[in-house]
C-alpha cells in the first residue's frame, strides 16, 4: 500500500508571479490605464508635463545664466533665470543696508542662532535647560548688541539698515518667540473666571482678530508717532516687531483655547483633587495635554507670521521680499526680461525653504508626542 | 555682571525710543551726530541703493550736503525709507529731520501739513513715451493713439486735460499697478506710455532695447520735487535751503569738487564769498563759515550731482532741460550769497 510513485521531499520553489501583474508595465496597467476614463487623464497629465516641463527646465537651467554670468548673457533673446543677479545682490537680499565690511556681525548671529536651535529641536540632544536659557534670553541680547552695534568698541549700526532676510529671521524669531507664551497666557485669561482679566483678554483677542495685520502696522508706523510727544519716536523695527508679535499671539490664543477645550473636564477636576494649585494644574496636567493637541495650529500660524512679515514693507522696512522688489526696480545695471521673475523666484525659494521646514517639523513632533492618540 | 546686563538693556530700550527735546532741529542733529534722512524705497536716480548697497541718488546727495555743511562730513547721514502714505507723519514727528523724497511741491501740502519746502532739486513733469518706429515727434501727434495709463492718479487727470484743451481723441487703457503699465506698453497693447518724465525715463532704461522707444519733448504737468522740513525752525530751514542753493551757486561760478581748492585762491569775490575766504554767512546759519566749501568738497556741485545720478550718462539718462541753470536756459537760480 505503500506504492506511492513520487513523495516531494522539499517544497516548490515559489514561481514568479505572473509577468502581468510585475513590473513597469503591469504597474502601469493598474495604476495608469486600468478604465478608459484613467488612460485618457493619463495621456492628457503626460501631455502636460511634456508641454509645462521642457519650457521650464530651460527656464531655471538650461538657457540660465549661472552665477558667474554677465548682464549680456542674461539679456540675450532665449536667456532663462539670471542666477548671476541673484549671486550679485546676494548681500542686499540677505543683510539690507548692513554695512559691508560689518557683515560679520549678522553672520555670527545667524551661527549663533542656529548653533542654539538645533539642539533645542532635537530631542535627544542634552542639555536642554541651560540651551533654552541661552536662546531665549541670552541670545536676543548678545544679538541685539552684535547687530545694532555701539557697545564694546563695535560700531553702531543704525536698525534702518538692517534688511533683507536679515529682518524676515529677526522679525519672525522674536515673533514667534513672544507671540507663543503671550498667546498661552491670553488663552488662559479667556478661560479665567475673573471678569476683569477676561474682558481684558476677550477684549484684545477680538480687537486683534478683527483687523488685518496691514492695518497694525499702518496704525503703528502712521498714527502712533502723532499720538506721541513731539519729538519722541520708536524705533520703526520695534513697532514692527510689536505690532507682528501682538497680532499672531491673538490667533495663538485661539487655537490654545481650541486645546483647552478638548481637554475633559475629568483632567481638570483631578489635577485640582491632587491639590495643585492654578499654575501647576495648568503646568504639569493641562498645558501638556492641550498644546500637544493644537501643535499643526500653532505651526500654521507661526508659517503664516513669517510670511507676513513681508508685509512690513509698507511702513518702509526692507524685508527679504522688499529687498528683492528694490533690486529689481533699482539695479538698472541687471535690467533685463528675466531680472525681476528670478528675483521674485529667488524670494519664493527661500520663503518655501523655511516654510516647509517648519512644517515638517512640526510633523515629526506631533508623532514624538503622538502617544496615546495615535490611531 | 547681572547689574551691568540690567542696565545694557535699559540702555538698548532707550536707544529705542528715542526723545528728542523741542529744541532747535540743529542743535538736536549736531548731538546725535548725523542728519536724520527720509528717502524713497528705491527710485533709481533719486535715491537708490548702489552695488555696494550704499544709498545714492540725487536727493541723497542733497542730504549728504547737508552733513557736509554741518559736521564736514557727508556720510554723517542715516536714511529712512519711506513709503509715500507715512513720509509726512515720520517728518511732523520728529523721526527724520529732512525728507528727501520725490515730494511734489503743492499748495496744499506747503500750508496745510506743518511742513515748507526748501525747494526744487528737479522740476519734473508728465511726459510721454513712444516707440520710435511709429514715428511719431510731438504729443500733439497723439491723437486717438492707445495710451497706456494707471487709474486714479493725477497722471490721467492731467493727460486728459491736455488732450481736451488740444481737442484730441482720448483713448486709455487703465491699469491699476504701475508696472502692469509697463508690461502692457512693452507688450504691445498701447502705443504710448505715460508718467513724469523722469519715471520714464527709469522705465526705459529697464526695457530690452531701451533705443527703440523715445520720450517726446512735451512736458505736460508742474512736478516740482524739492526737499522738505518741518515747519518752525528758520534755522534749520534756510539751512537746508542755502545748502540747495550753494550747489546751484557753485555750479554757476563753475567751482566743482575737482577744483574747490585751487578756487580759495580766486580772485572772483563771488566765489571768495560762497568758499568763506571772504566774509562769514555760515556763523548765522549755526555752522562754519566754510560750509559751502565742505559742500563742494565732499558732494559736488549741482552739475556733479546731476550728472552722476539721472544725467545723460547714466542709464537714465536724463537732458538738464528745466534743471539748467537760469544762464543756460533752464529755470534753476540761485540769490546771491552776499
Amino acid at each position: 500500500m505503500t506504492d506511492i510513485g513520487f513523495v516531494r521531499s522539499d517544497l516548490v520553489e515559489a514561481r514568479p508571479a505572473p509577468v502581468r501583474t510585475t513590473g513597469a508595465i503591469a504597474w502601469a496597467q493598474k495604476n495608469l490605464f486600468s478604465t478608459p476614463l484613467d488612460t485618457v487623464l493619463t495621456i492628457l497629465g503626460l501631455l502636460f508635463l511634456a508641454w509645462i516641463v521642457p519650457p521650464l527646465y530651460g527656464f531655471f537651467f538650461g538657457n540660465a545664466v549661472g552665477p558667474n554670468g554677465t548682464v549680456e548673457q542674461c539679456r540675450m533673446e532665449n536667456a532663462g533665470a539670471c542666477w548671476a543677479y541673484i549671486s550679485s545682490e546676494m548681500e542686499f537680499f540677505i543683510y539690507g543696508f548692513y554695512d559691508i565690511p560689518e557683515q560679520w556681525r549678522p553672520n555670527i548671529v545667524f551661527a549663533l542662532g542656529a548653533l542654539l536651535l538645533v539642539p533645542l529641536l532635537i530631542p535627544k540632544a542634552p542639555f536642554k535647560k541651560t540651551n533654552a536659557v541661552l536662546f531665549l534670553a541670552v541670545y536676543p541680547i548678545v544679538s541685539y548688541f552684535l547687530l545694532a552695534g555701539g557697545v564694546f568698541g563695535l560700531r553702531e549700526i543704525p536698525t534702518e539698515k538692517w534688511g533683507g532676510l536679515l529682518v524676515t529671521l529677526i522679525l519672525s524669531v522674536i515673533g514667534i518667540t513672544l507671540s507663543f507664551p503671550l498667546g498661552v497666557i491670553l488663552a488662559l485669561g479667556r478661560q479665567s473666571s475673573m471678569p476683569i482679566i477676561k474682558t481684558v483678554c476677550v477684549g484684545f483677542i477680538e480687537l486683534i482678530r478683527a483687523v488685518p495685520l496691514i492695518t497694525i502696522l499702518f496704525m503703528a508706523s502712521i498714527m502712533l508717532p502723532l499720538f506721541m510727544p513731539q519729538g519722541m519716536t520708536v524705533d520703526k523695527f520695534l513697532r514692527a516687531i510689536v505690532g507682528v508679535t501682538l497680532f499672531t499671539s491673538a490667533y495663538v490664543a485661539e487655537v490654545v483655547r481650541g486645546g483647552l477645550q478638548a481637554i475633559p473636564r475629568g483632567q481638570y477636576e483631578a489635577a485640582s483633587a491632587l491639590g495643585l494649585g492654578y499654575w501647576k494644574r495648568m503646568w504639569f496636567i493641562i498645558l501638556p495635554q492641550a498644546l500637544k493637541h493644537v501643535i499643526p495650529g500653532i505651526v500654521n500660524n507661526f508659517i503664516a507670521l513669517f510670511k507676513d512679515t513681508s508685509l512690513v514693507y509698507i511702513v518702509g522696512m526692507k524685508d527679504l521680499l522688499e529687498a528683492v522688489k528694490t533690486k529689481n526696480d533699482t539695479a538698472l545695471e541687471w535690467q533685463s526680461g528675466n531680472t525681476a521673475t528670478t528675483g521674485y523666484i529667488f524670494a519664493a525659494m527661500v520663503f518655501w525653504v523655511f516654510c516647509f521646514g517648519m512644517s515638517r517639523y512640526s510633523i515629526y513632533m506631533e508623532r514624538r508626542l503622538n502617544t496615546g492618540y495615535k490611531r | 555682571m547681572q547689574k551691568q546686563l540690567v542696565t545694557l538693556a535699559a540702555s538698548a530700550m532707550l536707544s529705542l525710543t528715542a526723545v528728542s527735546a523741542q529744541a532747535a532741529i540743529l542743535d538736536d542733529v549736531k548731538a546725535k551726530g548725523y542728519v536724520q534722512c527720509g528717502v524713497t524705497g528705491g527710485v533709481p536716480g533719486f535715491s537708490a541703493p548702489d552695488s555696494n548697497n550704499v544709498w545714492t541718488g540725487i536727493e541723497v546727495d542733497f542730504c549728504r550736503a547737508m552733513a557736509a555743511a554741518i559736521f564736514n562730513d557727508a556720510d554723517a547721514v542715516r536714511y529712512t525709507s519711506l513709503t509715500s502714505q507715512e513720509r509726512f507723519t515720520a517728518l511732523s514727528s520728529g523721526e527724520v529731520d529732512v525728507l528727501s523724497r520725490t515730494t511734489t511741491w503743492t499748495m496744499s501740502r506747503d500750508t496745510q501739513l506743518g511742513i515748507s519746502f526748501v525747494g526744487t532739486m528737479f522740476y519734473d513733469g508728465q511726459g510721454f513715451m513712444v516707440r520710435k518706429e511709429d514715428g511719431i515727434a510731438s504729443a500733439l501727434d497723439l491723437s486717438g493713439a492707445a495710451i497706456c495709463i494707471e487709474s486714479g492718479t493725477t497722471t490721467e487727470l492731467n493727460a486728459a486735460d491736455y488732450f481736451a484743451a488740444n481737442k484730441m481723441e482720448f483713448n486709455t487703457v487703465v491699469f491699476v499697478d504701475q508696472d502692469e503699465v509697463v508690461k502692457a506698453y512693452e507688450d504691445g497693447r498701447c502705443d504710448v506710455y505715460t508718467t513724469d518724465s523722469s519715471a520714464l525715463a527709469a522705465e526705459r532704461s529697464k526695457f530690452a532695447n531701451p533705443d527703440d522707444h523715445i520720450i517726446l519733448p512735451e512736458i505736460i504737468s508742474k512736478e516740482p520735487l524739492g526737499p522738505v522740513v518741518r515747519s518752525g525752525d528758520s534755522q534749520w530751514f534756510n539751512l537746508a535751503r542755502w545748502t540747495y542753493f550753494a550747489l546751484l551757486e557753485a555750479e554757476e561760478l563753475g567751482v566743482t569738487s575737482a577744483n574747490v581748492d585751487e578756487m580759495l585762491g580766486s580772485d572772483n569775490p563771488a566765489i571768495k564769498r560762497l568758499l568763506g575766504v571772504e566774509g562769514d554767512f555760515g556763523t548765522p546759519l549755526g555752522i562754519t563759515k566754510d560750509w559751502a566749501y565742505q559742500i563742494v568738497k565732499l558732494v559736488g556741485n549741482y552739475a556733479e550731482t546731476y550728472d552722476r545720478n539721472v544725467g545723460p550718462s547714466t542709464p537714465i539718462g536724463l537732458e538738464r532741460g528745466l534743471n539748467a541753470l537760469w544762464k543756460d536756459g533752464g529755470i534753476q537760480y540761485a540769490p546771491p550769497i552776499r
